[in-house]
């Protein structure tokens, strides 16, 4: 019950007036504070696409949308795999826990590659961040390209982050059962910014 | 302390995966652009409450953490897209006269 409800004490300070650690609420301000990064990231790529006389949309179904999608299967079942490793610290059990962030950790790295060879593709198209390729159209606005690589590259660089971040967790023998669950809020995070990076970069520009 | 079950865990996880498929397919109908817009977008705030409150644990948090960090979030973001209707201003500019 002292979970779900609100007593005055809570707003009067006292030793712990959210019941959660220094560093968790750490974490969950650093997460507010990227929420933000991202909002504004993806604002200012509404703005220019609002303002643009032509928008390009020129993802295919294959390659384009059906890596995104398993893109999108393998961050949303690596958040499921860090829900266990949270669960496996939380009773105890050290080797369970190492196994399940490795397997989060893989499915990280296996986003990473999908997503660098999916970038690949573009850029063998012609796509730069400064430029879009002339097939494109003679007024494809060029700010899809730096639209496009700044928001999906601030991602992929997170995801990274995140990849190294679960590594040092996993092998750091001092981590407490705090310290696993702050970095599976991270990572639970990264997981929430590609669920709007997804439908707003891809799917609203399928050719 | 709250220990959601493995049963809830992947009945979320299978909610996030059906309605990840859901906003592909929308992506095919051919529904017009700003009707496509809004309903992913609906879609991505239900995953986004989803995997806050489930996987990030949020639900089972004192509601003082809740109201600190959820709110300030959310007025931001709105107050960010208030920008968004000055992007239409140069289609709109008439013929000098």
């Amino acid at each position: 019950m002292d979970g779900t409800k609100l007593s005055t004490a809570s707003w009067q300070g006292g030793a712990s007036p959210f019941a959660i650690g220094h560093k968790k609420l750490g974490m969950w301000l650093f997460i507010v504070s990227d929420s933000l990064t991202f909002g504004a990231l993806l604002m200012g790529y509404a703005y220019a696409r609002l303002a643009a006389d032509v928008w390009p949309k020129p993802f295919p179904f294959f390659p384009s949308i059906v890596f995104a999608t398993v893109m999108t299967f393998c961050l949303l079942s690596s958040s499921l795999t860090m829900v266990f490793a949270v669960q496996a610290s939380a009773r105890g059990q050290r080797q369970p826990m190492v196994r399940w962030l490795l397997a989060t950790i893989a499915l990280g790295v296996l986003f990473v590659v999908l997503h660098l060879i999916e970038w690949n593709h573009l850029l063998g198209e012609g796509l730069s961040p400064f430029s879009v390729p002339a097939t494109w159209g003679a007024n494809a606005s060029p700010l899809f390209g730096a639209t496009f690589f700044t928001i999906t590259g601030l991602h992929m660089l997170h995801v990274l982050s995140g990849v190294i971040y679960l590594g040092v967790t996993a092998v750091r023998k001092r981590a407490t059962h705090e310290d696993v669950e702050i970095s599976g809020l991270y990572w639970h995070f990264v997981d929430l910014v590609w669920m709007f990076v997804f439908p707003l970069i891809y799917l609203l520009s399928i050719k | 302390m709250h220990e959601t079950t493995t049963r809830t865990t992947l009945s979320v996880w299978g909610w996030l995966l059906g309605l990840t498929a859901l906003e592909v397919l929308l992506g095919y109908l051919h529904v017009p652009q700003t009707l496509l817009l809004l309903s992913v977008l609906g879609l991505s705030i239900v995953k986004a409450v989803l995997i806050m409150a489930y996987f990030m644990h949020l639900k089972f948090e004192r509601l003082s953490l809740i109201l600190t960090l959820v709110p300030v979030l959310v007025i931001c973001l709105v107050l960010l897209a208030g920008f968004l209707p000055d992007g239409l201003r140069a289609l709109n500019l008439r013929a000098f006269r």
